[in-house]
């Protein structure tokens, strides 16, 4: 029962193969095996969004996900956002904004919001707030991060920059 | 703020601590690894109270990957008791239940095993039998006679009871014109971080020292440790180098870092023991005061406060940590911003069925703000006065400062109307009242909510004394060390983990200041337990105040050490050096200077250019102590307590569906004057987060149990936390009072937005339903209570 | 919060599946999405000895018009469900109910047969089936099965699938040129599950209200129709107000319970509100064109 199985999972670009029982999380995937621990653990039921990872390109929960199911696919993490010591336009404004206090939510934060702005590159403020309203912050009351989303966003347009962080898949 | 006076204090500097949490190199208990590092799972009770007749781990013991299986007869044995906060020798707390579990989720043993998933599978091969009883989930059925009793070495299950009397209050009630009376039921709720207790604990051997990662804000950690292990404090090294994630008062965690530090010590193995979502909630200790109030306010004719009785009933839970001394704080503000002439203050801490309560942001006073703001509303509804008007008429004004309170406390400065007036300028107050008139004649239920508050800053714990005597606290340190290398290079080292204040960035702005060289100079490290720099983490909006006075008392010592060593390279007296801009040179411009890089490779290198008397090297450690502080409370129990005194308004605008129930906020506007703010977006940050919290509190979160004290809030889809959909944008204003007790006039600010939410946001709730006959008496606000209110209402 | 030590299997055809299910005996789980299933795992509710993932079977997650029907693949994914110019056109209500469902992550990886299938009475997509008479198509060891909505839900959490049965596919009636439909919902927060939520369909002719139904969640052991309601507003002159003006209406339909965030009380008095709103609005949107025609 439950025997472990080789898994590869591309993790920003970059293959990563585990032996993994199949109730891994992809979660404790990333964190355990991947070794990359910027993805948090908050409440391993799906509501409180820290954990939120792209996979293929878009956003989930990597604790309501598992390795195996995860196996052979793309994922995004928070530690793809930067290139090298240059941080992705968002990562500029939430910092601008100060838009984090004890940076637990960020990771999950930022991958939202990353998602949001591919999706939809001039979003309202009601826009920003409905589509992080998946991902809690108890710290902030939101309010520095809605001005660092749209900040991005803006600069986003005026650069034309591609938000795209994700390596080409 | 227009023009400070200052470099770097009030300016938005980059957050330094930012950068590490935005590019994911946080690093929070979870993520330490150590090779072979065991994980920890605990089997918790299905049982709100119950006895256990037998308890049987030896099948767990077999499974795959476990290592140790314990009980709690396993603590009782080879351990003390966690130290409790109340004089109460007879409850006797262990991180295991022994004989009895006291709430549903109580751990009654814990497996040591390769993995977190392996030791939960081990959990299902113990075997327990239990032996039902009559649980308590309410406090005033625990204290009828006959209720059962959580322990019964201690004989009840009152764990405290007390009463004050400042003034003349039964003749000031003689006196008054008008008796609000009112009984007011604050629930339980909490801070409930994203990031659950953890603690990462590993003999290390070869230094023959417990090495402890915990994510908590504890004060006194090492000491707890040592009492429950029967262990040396000075071989027990809590790492400070940490990032925490989020802790709002209630990560104490005392009795999961004695299991893990136990278990630890026993297996002399690294593991650690994370909590998940439903231990964190049923059994983390974490949840904040949880009261029945019965207030009565004495007016006269025109509105003015005479005199405040308050009592209260406090639901502590199962086992007395720090939680039930929230009961106290609020003598330090008894009155808030009001002058109230005198006060009767009672109360009893009862043990429940529910885990612990633990300190909750702002330590009690949220809830006894909430019960004076509401006090206010009802004066005004009885007296048929404006709500804005009860509380302008009863504010202490500026010229009356320093002013003394009925409980000792002498508030340090402030001006208060100036602040209510911005808060009204702001929120364009009578713009709003046509609007509502407006609305109103249309059908809408639109609420203007109103409340002030007071904020004490800095942390003075002497109150403790009141609840336990044996509890003398009258020094609460917080010390810094600077150091300054042969390069002239500046280093501080401070005693605590990173809770999200950003205090790394609020220490190189002081530094910055002093030493007049640019901020991102500056490091910052977190030094351990055994580095000896007396710390009291973060708690009661100190660090401003504490932490600044700390890192600004030793810059000081170290640049007047090397004034000494710049005068003597000199040839002049030290009193006539000054430093600035990196150099050292008499204070009239005359002949040459000595660069700061110079003074300091001299400190380090060259005693013969050193004044003869001097000790070596630069590395000054300065220990803060609370302005007004080292007193415990007079025989009266009167005191001075907290130093800085932070106030604030809110004026939040809601509307009310009286269909629904829902409540929709249409604006919220907040002002405050916390002294000078050392940085404005950590400043702005914590209110937000604040008011965040209390609107939380508000309309969305309780802890729920059921009658047999089951808890049916184990998850985040029975606890609601709210999100950006949730809480509106929020516009707030600042006013300036420097604080007389630090010398760039700060005052603490990391609790007051959850402090005055809950209130305002129950005004505005209340107003929008004032027409409908509702009064407001309850928190969370849930739509389902309102629509009962909104009933009960109408049918009157 | 680490789920039991199951073991996986991700079969490349149905019948596969049904095979690994079969042999299991009762034991297997089927996971589509696992938005759902994920929590239940992880808090060790559900204890199967075997997870069977679907995902990897071609041709589930297709959505398609056949014959006046818009079929769904049972794999079909909330956001796709929500966006699809298929769906929005010929099910606009459907649509609409996918979008209420929890957060942009959870619409990404939730799938509508997965969510039909564990059938919690509060869920908002089989409310919009419901409304809109669906049909939903199994296969299992015995062959194909078909039921009608109606027929489906059994209960909390429990359905008309048997063991080894897979909810392979949708079918919805193609909206009609005089169909208007609406979906209301109150939850404590965007996006959590409904305390109540309503979903119409109707057909108006002629100012004349020939055809509706009503589904309503939240309020029943499972998603139920509001029959009494519907007899009431059916082939009459409209007055949707009925609803609330007679409260037994709604009562022979409806049982809703109390729990941490609503009372039974709460849950009725809201539904009725719910259901006059929605109503009027489904009544309104009649002749109105559909997203992407």
């Amino acid at each position: 029962m439950g025997k472990e199985r080789l898994v590869t999972i591309r993790v920003n670009g970059q293959p990563v193969e585990a032996q993994v029982e199949p109730r891994r999380s992809l979660l404790d995937f990333l964190r355990e095996d991947a070794g990359l621990t910027g993805t948090h653990t908050g409440c391993e039921h799906g509501i409180c969004g820290t954990c939120t990872v792209l996979v293929d390109g878009e956003a989930v929960r990597s604790c309501l996900m598992l390795a195996v199911q995860a196996n052979g696919r793309d994922v995004f993490t928070v530690e793809g956002l930067a290139r090298g010591e240059k941080l992705h336009p968002l990562q500029e404004s939430f910092w601008k904004h100060h838009a984090l206090q004890c940076g637990y939510c960020t990771p999950g934060m930022l991958i939202a919001a990353y998602d949001l702005l591919k999706r939809n590159p001039s979003p309202t403020e009601a826009q920003v707030r409905d589509a992080l309203a998946g991902n809690i912050c108890r710290c902030t009351g939101y309010v520095q991060i809605v001005e660092g989303v749209l900040e991005a966003a803006a600069n986003l347009r005026e650069k034309a920059e591609t938000p795209h962080g994700e390596p080409s898949v | 703020m227009a023009n400070p006076p200052y470099k770097w204090i009030s300016q938005r500097v980059r957050v330094r601590e930012d950068r590490r949490f935005l590019t994911g190199q946080g690093r929070y208990v979870g993520d330490i690894r150590l090779a072979g590092m065991l994980e920890v799972a605990v089997l918790a009770s299905p049982y709100a109270h119950a006895l256990i007749k037998s308890i049987d781990v030896e099948d767990a013991i077999k499974q795959p990957g476990v290592v140790l299986a314990i009980t709690g007869a396993d603590l009782a044995r080879d351990t003390d008791p966690i130290p409790q906060f109340l004089d109460l020798p007879r409850v006797r707390w262990y991180s295991l239940a022994t004989d009895r579990v006291r709430f549903a989720g109580e751990g009654v043993a814990a497996v040591v095993a390769t993995s977190r998933a392996a030791a939960e599978d081990a959990l299902d091969f113990i075997k327990v039998e239990y032996e039902p009883l009559p649980a308590l989930a309410d406090p005033e059925a625990a204290m009828a006679p006959g209720a059962p009793v959580l322990h019964p070495d201690h004989g009840s299950n009152i764990a405290w009871q007390g009463a004050w009397t400042w003034g003349d209050v039964d003749g000031d009630f003689r006196r008054a014109d008008r008796v609000v009376k009112t009984r007011l039921r604050w629930s339980r709720h909490s801070g409930v971080p994203l990031e659950t207790f953890g603690t990462v604990a590993a003999w290390n051997s070869r230094l023959e020292l417990l090495d402890v990662w915990a994510s908590h804000q504890a004060p006194a950690l090492s000491a707890q440790i040592s009492t429950v292990l029967r262990f040396p404090s000075n071989r027990i090294r809590i790492h400070a180098d940490l990032d925490v994630g989020g802790s709002y008062g209630a990560k104490r965690g005392q009795k999961q870092i004695a299991l893990t530090t136990y278990l630890a010590m026993r297996t002399r193995r690294p593991l650690r023991y994370l909590e998940d979502r439903l231990e964190n909630m049923a059994a983390g200790d974490g949840h904040g005061p949880d009261r029945v109030f019965d207030a009565e306010l004495a007016l006269s004719r025109t509105g003015e406060c005479l005199s405040l009785r308050l009592h209260t009933v406090d639901d502590v839970g199962a086992y007395v940590g720090r939680g039930p001394l929230q009961i106290a704080k609020c003598i330090t503000a008894i009155v808030g911003p009001y002058r109230i002439g005198s006060v009767r203050y009672s109360g009893l801490a009862v043990m429940t069925n529910k885990t612990n309560q633990n300190p909750y942001r702002g330590f009690g006073q949220s809830p006894h703000n909430f019960v004076l703001e509401r006090l206010m509303d009802m004066a005004a509804t009885e007296l048929g006065l404006d709500r804005v008007e009860i509380r302008r008429r009863n504010l202490i004004p500026p010229e009356a400062f320093p002013y003394l309170i009925p409980s000792g406390s002498r508030y340090d400065s402030g001006d208060y109307p100036a602040v209510l007036d911005k808060a009204l300028a702001l929120a364009a107050y009578p713009n709003l009242l046509r609007f509502q008139a407006e609305a109103r004649s249309q059908g809408r239920c639109i609420g203007i909510g109103i409340a002030a508050c007071i904020e004490p800053s800095g942390a003075n714990t002497a109150f403790f004394a009141l609840m336990n005597p044996k509890h003398k606290t009258s020094l609460v340190p917080e010390g810094a060390r600077v150091g300054v290398d042969s390069r002239g290079k500046i280093t501080v080292a401070i005693g605590f983990a990173s809770t999200g204040q950003s205090h790394e960035t609020m220490v190189s702005q002081v530094i910055a200041e002093v030493m007049d060289i640019a901020p991102e100079e500056v490091a910052v490290i977190r030094a351990d337990s055994l580095a000896g720099i007396p710390s009291v983490p973060p708690t009661g909006s100190r660090m401003s105040l504490m932490l600044s006075g700390a890192v600004l008392g030793a810059a000081q010592k170290i640049l007047a050490k090397m004034k000494r060593i710049a005068a003597h390279n000199l040839g002049v007296d030290p009193e006539t050096v000054e430093y600035a801009g990196g150099v050292f040179r008499r204070k009239d411009g005359s002949g040459a200077g000595l660069a700061f890089a110079e003074v300091a490779l001299i400190a380090h290198t060259r005693k013969h250019q050193m004044p003869p008397d001097m000790e070596g090297g630069l590395s000054e450690l300065y220990v803060m102590e609370v302005p007004g502080g080292g007193h415990l409370p007079d025989v009266a129990g009167r005191m001075q307590s907290y130093p800085a005194y932070t106030f604030s308004v809110h004026i939040p605008v809601v509307e009310v569906n009286p269909r629904t129930g829902e409540v929709r906020f249409l604006d919220y506007f907040a002002a405050h004057d916390c002294g000078t703010p050392i940085h404005p977006d950590i400043v702005e940050g914590m209110v937000y987060g604040g008011i965040a919290q209390g609107i939380g509190a508000a309309l969305f979160e309780k802890f729920v149990y059921a009658e047999d004290g089951q808890f049916l809030s184990s998850t985040f889809m029975d606890y609601l936390l709210p999100s950006a959909n949730e809480i509106p944008p929020i516009k707030m204003v600042e006013h300036v009072t420097p604080g007389p007790h630090h010398p760039f006039g700060a005052k603490g600010t990391a609790e007051g937005g959850y402090l005055t939410a809950p209130a305002a946001v129950a005004s505005a709730v209340e107003d929008a339903l004032s027409p409908l006959g509702v009064r407001v008496t309850e928190l969370p606000m849930t739509p389902a209570l309102l629509l009962a209110l909104i009933g009960n209402g109408r049918r009157r | 919060m680490k789920p039991v030590n199951f073991d996986y299997a991700a079969p490349e055809s149905v019948a596969d599946a049904i095979r690994l299910l079969v042999e299991a005996r009762g034991e297997a789980k089927i996971i589509a999405g696992g938005q759902s299933l994920l929590p239940l795992l992880n808090m060790r509710m559900a204890r199967p000895s075997l997870l069977v993932d679907l995902a990897r079977i071609p041709g589930l997650d297709e959505v398609r018009l056949s014959d006046g029907w818009l079929e769904i693949g049972a794999m079909t994914r909330h956001a796709v469900v929500e966006a699809h110019p298929l769906v929005r056109r010929h099910a606009p209500l459907l649509a609409a109910a996918a979008s209420f469902v929890a957060h942009h992550q959870v619409r990404n990886r939730g799938t509508i047969g997965g969510s039909t299938a564990h059938a919690d009475p509060a869920a908002e997509e089989p409310l919009a089936l419901l409304a809109l008479d669906s049909e939903l198509i199994a296969e299992g060891p015995d062959g194909a099965a078909k039921w009608p909505i109606g027929a489906f839900f059994r209960g909390p959490m429990t359905t008309a699938l048997a063991d080894a049965q897979v909810l392979v596919k949708l079918r919805v009636p193609c909206r009609g040129p005089s169909e208007g439909w609406a979906f209301r919902e109150i939850s404590r927060r965007r996006g959590d599950l409904a305390l109540a939520a309503v979903a119409v369909w109707l057909r108006r002719e002629d100012g004349i209200c020939r055809d509706l139904r009503v589904a309503l969640g939240g309020v029943a052991d499972r998603p139920v129709r509001a029959k009494a309601a519907e007899a009431a507003l059916r082939g009459c002159a409209w007055e949707p107000q009925i609803v609330d003006k007679t409260p037994a209406l709604l009562e022979a339909d409806i049982a809703p319970g109390s729990d941490v965030h609503a009372t039974a009380d709460y849950r009725r008095a809201v539904a009725r509100e719910l259901l006059v709103h929605a109503l009027n609005e489904a009544w309104e949107r009649v002749g109105e064109l559909s997203p992407h025609c």
